[in-house]
């Protein structure tokens, strides 16, 4: 079943969280000293982790067979500084867009493309997260 | 800072990547696939061993990107995942500014970045806006 464009998913709450952009940090093996402290400011992927503070379901499944779904591409925006920590996130996936192209060996490949949007407490955009989804196309080229 | 379009950065290498990175990297961002970490699983769906995450690899383009343009002046960095990544591999990081545009609050400059392995094969690719003062152009 494909989920279709416009589908949200419900919104949710996310803080970014001092030692979780210090984790982060570690992880991108980065010194840099605006990860560090009371005033650290979010990586540029940082909001990946936005996952872990989503209530289950809140996510939104653009049905793809998880055997078949690649990460195409992945965005970040930001609409101003990155944020950063103590600063609580209103957080909202949404499907922006779907469509196919044929596989390199027959059949179709299916393409959805999901935006993530953050916003501060008083609505305001802050950041997006643009990811492209891919289903590869069925073996033996069958679609 | 100063920048002009052609200004390349410093390359700079990751690694060698093991095992005990991805880990790191999947408690960082919640991504447990277990392809990334348990080694007999990876094997039994194919794979010769596990390999990165596609974001630990972008991760590690982001922190050589925000020591190059500035951490806090990154309005957009967008990630195409070319390769996979394996335990051992050496990523080398390296960037070029493409465009300078004049925007309301400074300069904005795009750079192409791109982690590559020891093989030569771009593992993912970036393209990336920091806004910079207005000063900062040479």
């Amino acid at each position: 079943m494909s989920t279709p464009v416009g589908t949200r998913g419900a919104e949710y709450e996310m803080v970014v969280e001092r030692g979780k952009i210090a984790e982060f940090a570690a992880a991108m093996q980065s010194q840099n000293p605006a990860y560090a402290g009371p005033g650290a400011i979010i990586p540029p992927t940082f909001l990946m982790s936005s996952a872990l503070w989503a209530p289950e379901g809140a996510a939104v499944d653009v049905g793809f067979d998880r055997r078949r779904l690649l990460h195409g591409e992945q965005e970040f925006i930001f609409h101003g500084p990155p944020p950063r920590a103590g600063q609580v996130l209103k957080v909202s996936d949404q499907i922006v867009d779907r469509y196919e192209k044929p596989g390199k060996r027959g059949g179709m490949m299916r393409f959805a493309v999901v935006v993530t949007e953050y916003r501060s407490e008083d609505g305001t955009l802050v950041a997006e997260a643009r990811k492209t989804l891919i289903e590869t196309a069925p073996r033996g080229g069958a679609s | 800072m100063q920048v002009q379009v052609g200004e390349k950065a410093a390359a700079r290498e990751y690694g060698p990547l093991t095992t005990r990175m991805f880990v790191r990297y999947a408690g960082a961002s919640g991504d447990f696939n277990p392809m990334h970490y348990d080694d007999a699983l990876a094997r039994a769906a194919g794979y010769p061993s596990v390999f990165s995450q596609g974001m630990h690899s972008a991760a590690l383009l982001a922190s050589f990107a925000v020591d190059w343009l500035g951490a806090e002046n990154v309005r957009r960095f967008a990630v195409r995942f070319r390769e996979q990544v394996w335990p051992g591999d050496v990523l080398t990081c390296s960037g070029e500014i493409t465009a300078i545009s004049q925007h309301e609050s400074g300069l904005l400059a795009t750079a192409e970045l791109t982690a590559t392995r020891q093989t030569g094969g771009i593992a993912v690719s970036a393209s990336a806006d920091f806004l910079l003062p207005s000063s900062a152009l040479i």
